[in-house]
């Protein structure tokens, strides 16, 4: 049996929703602060990933790092190549979810009372204490979800992925190529299994969100 | 102990220019929502940053445009009680109140000061308590105990009372009035509440669209507001335009009556205001003839709305407040104004 798309995805993923955790709550931290304008153009270009076909955001990805581009070619220099290798999906992955987090955390950053802010502020304590103290743990609902958004969509990413990573089996390989792959060379059975292993990888994250949340109510805080 | 305040902020629509001189003691600025009380409260504190001026907290300069100064609010030593008193959710009693700790650094020396300001405030036994757990009083009691024992050099309160039930606001009242008396700092609070104000502050400024006109000592501009927006906001209930009709006396075109006045009249009087309280049938100056109109109940005070009886049409009805238990059965046929109560008002551009 090879578990290698298994480990693949769920390195893909973890990757990517760690990298879209800071860039999406960095965004969010500073897009909710702007001018409405700016905010507004920023934002549809900060979303689109979302709405558009993954195939879409392949295809871009393909004309900034394909190997024949010139920054594809420029970071070939040092090895790195996102084109057919598995570090590629962190990319696909991360670019597609990134909208996930941003626009979650953005909701909860832009409904967070700002006068505890202004209140830390008074009392002497700095910025970056308000801001992991206490509008984080106040957005935390939001930030939760944003993140366990992110994570499945990363561990589900197809289109993109297949147009930048492709399917080499136990190189680039992920769950979800995977069952494709398996589902057009008519291996039935192959393809039920990988749709139960991510059936069970999604229910499991599920479940500990929802743990998570049950013992944040309990500590009181709300 | 003073704090000099000249600012200007511009918002659109609305134009903040604050010029205030707070000496020491309690100073109330007392203004309708909206006016900018809390956006000088804000500006003050740090939060919000005016376009010029110059803010002066006991020699230290906070805020200068031409000098290019304008301090963090973390360091401008300056106490911000908010109006949801803005205790952190995530966090309890105790840990709230560690935060206004934050710059003492010796341990024993802050676990002191918890302890006696828990003491102090009654909140020993909730200091495991989440705010959310806390009612509106001991929210009110946490977030005050946080701001002070970080020690301000001023304490601004911005409608410490507003989210209070009113059954609990006058008990209160009491209560944080005999604290900022034994705390001794200066305290700058806001309120659109005469009462609050008058009961709380020796000193008062009245806030109008921006602007801080009629500043003094509480008692002095509650007894002559001097302009008619000062009227209003100190409570006063007949306002009418007059005219100068003899050194001590104008006339109410609307009322169609001449008044006697107390003070001098000086040439731009504008109108006149008497508190609804002031009204005497019995009274042998300044008395005219008046119709029953209406009334209004309260729970231990009634309003009477008379007309004069040459007033004209569309100005509003004279208000009449007296005791419940004073109500005459019979409504008296005129009401007189002894001449030291006629308020002589006069346009806010001259004060």
């Amino acid at each position: 049996m090879d578990w290698y798309p298994l480990i693949n995805s769920l390195r893909i993923a973890a990757i990517s929703c760690a990298l879209v955790f800071f860039t999406g709550i960095f965004a969010a931290y500073y897009v909710a602060r702007l001018p409405r304008a700016v905010k507004g153009i920023l934002d549809v270009f900060l979303t689109l990933p979302m709405v558009l076909p993954p195939t879409v955001c392949g295809y871009f990805l393909l004309l900034i790092f394909g190997l024949k581009r010139p920054l594809g070619m420029l970071l070939s220099q040092w090895g790195i190549q996102f084109v057919m290798t598995w570090y590629g999906g962190i990319l696909t992955s991360a670019v597609v979810a990134f909208p996930l987090m941003y626009r979650t955390a953005r909701g909860a950053f832009e409904s967070f009372d700002a006068t505890l802010a202004y209140a830390g502020q008074t009392l002497g304590l700095s910025n970056t204490y308000i801001f992991w103290n206490i509008r984080m743990p106040a957005c935390r609902q939001g930030i939760l979800a944003g993140t366990v958004l992110a994570f499945a969509r990363a561990l589900g990413e197809y289109g993109a992925t297949s147009m930048l990573i492709g399917y080499i089996p136990g190189k680039t390989a992920t769950i979800s190529t995977t069952v494709y792959q398996l589902w057009r060379t008519n291996d039935e059975a192959g393809a039920l299994f990988w749709v139960l292993v991510n059936m069970a990888i999604s229910t499991v994250v599920l479940l500990i969100v929802n743990m998570l949340e049950r013992r944040n109510g309990k500590a009181g805080a709300s | 102990m003073s704090l000099s305040v000249h600012i200007k902020k511009d918002f659109g629509g609305f134009r903040l220019s604050v010029d205030l001189e707070h000496e020491s003691g309690i100073t109330g600025l007392l203004g309708a929502s909206g006016c900018g009380k809390s956006l000088t409260l804000k500006s003050v504190a740090g939060i919000v940053t005016p376009d010029e001026g110059r803010i002066v907290l006991n020699g230290r300069v906070l805020f200068d445009s031409e000098q290019h100064i304008n301090l963090k609010p973390q360091v401008r030593n300056v106490g911000y009680l908010f109006q949801n008193y803005a205790l952190f959710p995530n966090m309890t009693v105790e840990k709230n109140i560690l935060c206004g700790l934050n710059r003492e650094k010796d341990k024993d020396v802050r676990k002191e000061k918890l302890e006696n300001v828990m003491k102090m405030m009654e909140l020993t036994k909730l200091r495991r308590s989440f705010p959310h757990q806390l009612s509106g009083g001991q929210q009110q009691r946490a977030a005050l105990a946080r701001i002070l024992v970080s020690g301000p050099e001023l304490l601004l309160l911005d409608e410490p009372f507003s989210a209070l039930d009113a059954y609990l606001r006058d008990s209160l009242q009491i209560q944080v009035k005999e604290l900022l008396e034994n705390y001794g700092r200066d305290v700058l609070l806001v309120s659109h509440s005469r009462d609050e104000v008058y009961h709380l502050c020796s000193k008062v400024a009245l806030i109008d669209n921006g602007k801080i006109f009629g500043a003094g000592r509480t008692k002095e501009i509650f007894a002559n507001p001097k302009t008619r927006i000062g009227a209003v906001l100190t409570g006063c209930k007949n306002i009418a335009a007059v005219r100068k009709t003899g050194e001590y006396e104008v006339e109410v075109p609307e009322w169609g009556i001449r008044l006697k006045t107390g003070r001098p009249v000086e040439d731009h009087v504008c109108a006149i205001g008497i508190r609804a309280h002031y009204f005497n049938p019995r009274a042998r100056e300044n008395v005219f003839p008046v119709v029953y109109a209406d009334r209004m109940e309260e729970p231990f005070e009634t309003t009477i709305l008379f007309r004069c009886a040459g007033q004209k049409e569309g100005s509003p009805s004279v208000w009449w407040r007296i005791p419940k238990d004073r109500v005459p059965d019979k409504m008296p046929e005129q009401l007189g104004i002894a001449p030291q109560n006629v308020l002589l008002l006069y346009p806010e551009d001259n004060n």
